[in-house]
């Protein structure tokens, strides 16, 4: 029995990958709830807008590295962020502007705003392509680790070494960050005051004085900051793939669903549940079990209750259960 | 003449426009690419009319379309390809278990939830007993993977097919898609219709999931090679003297000429199978069935209060919707001569089947033909347009300059451009699409 070289591996394997995933799941799912908040509909493309905004703070990034600029430890990506959610807003409002506008005016029905989305996403999918083509890209770059592995070792004796990437921690403290400050936003200034107003009851909302414009405005440049902040760190921890973000639309929508969909604090609950079920039931349990049980035993296979390809199948499966049992969502949903 | 009667009129000229096109790049390009496209024109004319079927019939927002195309790929692998008997003997039996197994396993689930009664007790035992289930299923399963997969891999380490003739392939690729159709359809019908969407998102990765994981069913990554065809080799037309005769008769050269005739001959099967499709469910939408669905799409509330089963009727469709699209699927393999999960990507295969739809024209399936080949061409032809575009602009340039380079390079993916702007486009100034329904 070793308690805690079991711990060290199943932090290092599941609990810390778990937790940076789940604040990238979570920010990706509170672009998608506010969007169907207050637009009232399902953004497909809302997994191309993390893949644009990423792709924009990896070509600033490299061209802070040509001229020098860098940050120290932390990632110039950090730097370019600013820049990322700038691009992202304009493209995401001259998108409204040019296309939802007028399905709005209309008042077409949800499911056509969701084909209408579809339709943005080929043109988003095909401007990434053109501007940085399909190859990976990594651009993180500072101190790679914040815990090493070797020195854990040799500061506390355990056969098991603890490593915390940089990345990961800067994951959970920009997240932090941008949750606190849209919860401030939301619930403190008058402007998202009008926005959780607007998205509750639209004509009441209408009836108050509420300009819709504006709030929807209001709404595409926080979707514009959370999505671009979401993908470049997605981007930081992995590496940067084009396309790996029309895969996580999955997991992003379980989450805003099974957190409630139009609700923040369900988008950022479901966020999570999504990704720790994913790493858990994915992760090999061998080396924890081994370190468990007693001294010669050790289990014969990996002990991995999933094979990682099935990780859609438990956002998936996740999000039938509660659609099943709680359509609401664990949070109730409908509501800013 | 009344207004529904001239936009009736509109199809022939259509279709004869489509037809010079495909001729046009027979004559410029080569009859081999024209017969190429013509023929995944004719298979995504199919996959069209299965979405129209579950859009344009009923209103079913269905975004799984990959799957069941992928289901039918995995249809033609398990029907026509020879079984692999040391596969059988070495895990065949143990893994037909652990399958029946799983069966029972998820059937005693569901009797047991609805005969306990409510409450904490049955969620625990529910829990516990597919927690057991779980545990039984891969004890049975994992041996026989082990042992299958470890025969030969490198030819088969998988348990093969029935060794079927291929055409059966077709209709097997149909009910596949179907079973897992009913299966979303159990649980995602009645909900919201953005929870459909990502439901039948979900079980689309999970279906190609499975094909890509599961070697002993599908040799997963590793593909399936040479899947039988339905029609001749062309090695073989080139050595049988009845052939070559008939390319002396014709002047032809052989090679390219047996190339063509096997192409030609897919075209007339394809062409057949879209025929009775489009018969058929021209014949279904005029029956009252037909009218009933139209009235379910249009007033859900109002058919309901007629006494119409809307959940029933939905289920129906949907099931039938995704069985026409499996069998676009097998189709599809069994052209392609080979079955490669990694190619399945939703972008191609099932936001590109619902722009073919939307510009067709939803709910008229001579548009959904027309749409699918049309969006077929210029999926395959936007490309050369696009290079040739910019080899007419850089043309003062010299070869050698980065832009040109660039820009050439960049061509390649223009068509995922195009396909977005085609469709904002029509949704915005023609959203009934170029053959509206009637």
């Amino acid at each position: 029995m070793d308690i805690l070289n079991a711990l060290v591996a199943f932090a290092n394997f599941v609990l810390i990958p778990a937790t940076a995933y789940g604040a990238q799941l979570a920010l990706g799912a509170l672009g998608v709830t506010l969007i169907y908040g207050v637009l009232r509909f399902s953004n497909f493309a809302h997994g191309e807008t993390m893949s644009f905004g990423a792709m924009v703070v990896v070509l600033v990034t490299a061209l802070f590295q040509s001229w020098g600029i860098s940050l120290g430890p932390l990632p110039t990506a950090l730097l370019a962020l600013p820049f990322g959610i700038a691009v992202t807003a304009l493209l995401l409002l001259t998108t409204d502007r040019v296309v939802y506008k007028f399905y709005r005016k209309v008042k077409a029905a949800p499911v056509m705003l969701v084909i209408v989305s579809t339709g943005v996403m080929f043109v988003m999918n095909g401007v990434v392509r053109m501007v940085v083509g399909t190859e990976d890209r990594r651009f993180a770059d500072g101190a790679r680790f914040l815990v090493n592995a070797r020195d854990f070792k040799a500061w506390s004796g355990l056969d098991e070494g603890l490593a915390i990437k940089t990345t990961q921690v800067i994951t959970v403290v920009v997240a932090l960050i941008t949750v606190a400050a849209l919860f401030w936003f939301l619930n403190k200034t008058r402007t998202g005051k009008s926005m959780r107003a607007f998205s509750d009851n639209e004509d009441l909302a209408l009836l108050s004085g509420i300009n819709p414009e504006r709030v929807v405005t209001i709404t595409w440049l926080l979707v514009a900051a959370l999505a671009t902040i979401a993908g470049a760190l997605y981007g930081l921890d992995k590496s940067f793939k084009p396309f790996i973000y029309q895969q996580l639309l999955l997991p992003v929508f379980a989450a805003a669903i099974v957190g409630g969909i139009g609700n923040p604090l369900g988008a950022i609950a479901g966020g999570f549940v999504i990704a720790f079920s994913e790493v858990t039931l994915t992760y090999a349990f061998k080396k924890v079990i081994t370190y468990l049980s007693p001294d010669s035993w050790s289990p014969d296979g990996l002990v991995q209750l999933l094979s990682t390809d099935y990780k859609f199948a438990v956002s998936f499966a996740i999000l039938i259960i509660v659609l099943l049992f709680k359509p609401t969502g664990l949070f109730k949903g409908q509501s800013i | 003449m009344t207004k529904p009667d001239m936009k009736k009129s509109r199809a022939p000229q259509y279709f004869l426009a489509m037809a010079l096109l495909i001729s046009a790049v027979g004559l410029l390009q080569s009859w081999n690419s024209a017969l190429s496209i013509l023929n995944m024109g004719l298979i995504s004319a199919i996959m069209a009319l299965g979405v129209n079927l579950q859009w344009g019939y009923a209103g079913l927002f269905n975004v799984g379309v990959m799957g069941f195309v992928a289901l039918g790929g995995l249809a033609v692998v398990l029907t026509s390809m020879p079984p692999v008997p040391a596969a059988w003997s070495a895990g065949g039996g143990r893994i037909v278990a652990a399958l029946v197994v799983g069966v029972a396993i998820i059937a005693g689930a569901a009797v047991l939830w609805k005969k306990m009664p409510k409450g904490r007790t049955r969620g625990l035992v529910l829990t516990a007993f597919l927690v057991a289930g779980f545990f039984l299923f891969r004890f049975l399963l994992d041996p026989a993977v082990a042992a299958i997969e470890a025969v030969d891999p490198a030819v088969s380490g998988y348990l093969g097919g029935l060794g079927l003739p291929v055409m059966l392939a077709w209709p097997v690729g149909g009910i596949l898609a179907a079973g897992a159709a009913w299966l979303v359809a159990k649980t995602a019908l009645g909900l919201r219709s953005d929870y459909l969407a990502i439901a039948t998102l979900g079980i689309a990765e999970i279906i190609l999931a499975v094909m890509k994981n599961e070697d002993w069913l599908s040799r997963g990554v590793k593909n399936v090679n040479g899947l039988p065809r339905p029609v001749p080799n062309e090695i073989d037309l080139q050595n049988a003297q009845w052939f070559l005769d008939m390319m002396t008769r014709f002047g032809m050269d052989p090679t390219t000429g047996s190339s063509i005739f096997v192409k030609l001959l897919y075209a007339l099967l394809f062409l057949a199978v879209i025929i009775l499709i489009v018969t058929a469910m021209e014949l279904a939408l005029k029956s009252p069935w037909g009218r009933m669905m139209r009235a379910i799409r249009d007033n859900e509330v109002a058919a309901e209060a007629m006494g119409k089963n809307v959940t029933g009727r939905h289920l129906q469709i949907f099931v039938l919707g995704a069985a026409i699209i499996g069998v676009a699927g097998a189709m599809m393999t069994t052209l392609d001569g080979q079955l490669t999960p990694t190619t399945y990507q939703p972008l191609r295969y099932t936001f590109l089947v619902w722009v073919m739809v939307i510009v067709g024209g939803s709910g008229n399936n001579w548009g959904a033909v027309l749409g699918g080949m049309l969006i077929w061409f210029l999926w395959i032809e936007v490309e050369p347009i696009g290079a040739w575009i910019v080899n007419v602009i850089t043309s003062g340039m010299d070869d050698g300059s980065a832009f040109k380079a660039g820009l050439i390079e960049r061509v390649a993916y223009m068509r995922y451009l195009t396909m977005g702007v085609i469709l904002l486009v029509v949704l915005r100034f023609s959203p009934r699409g170029l053959l509206p329904e009637k």
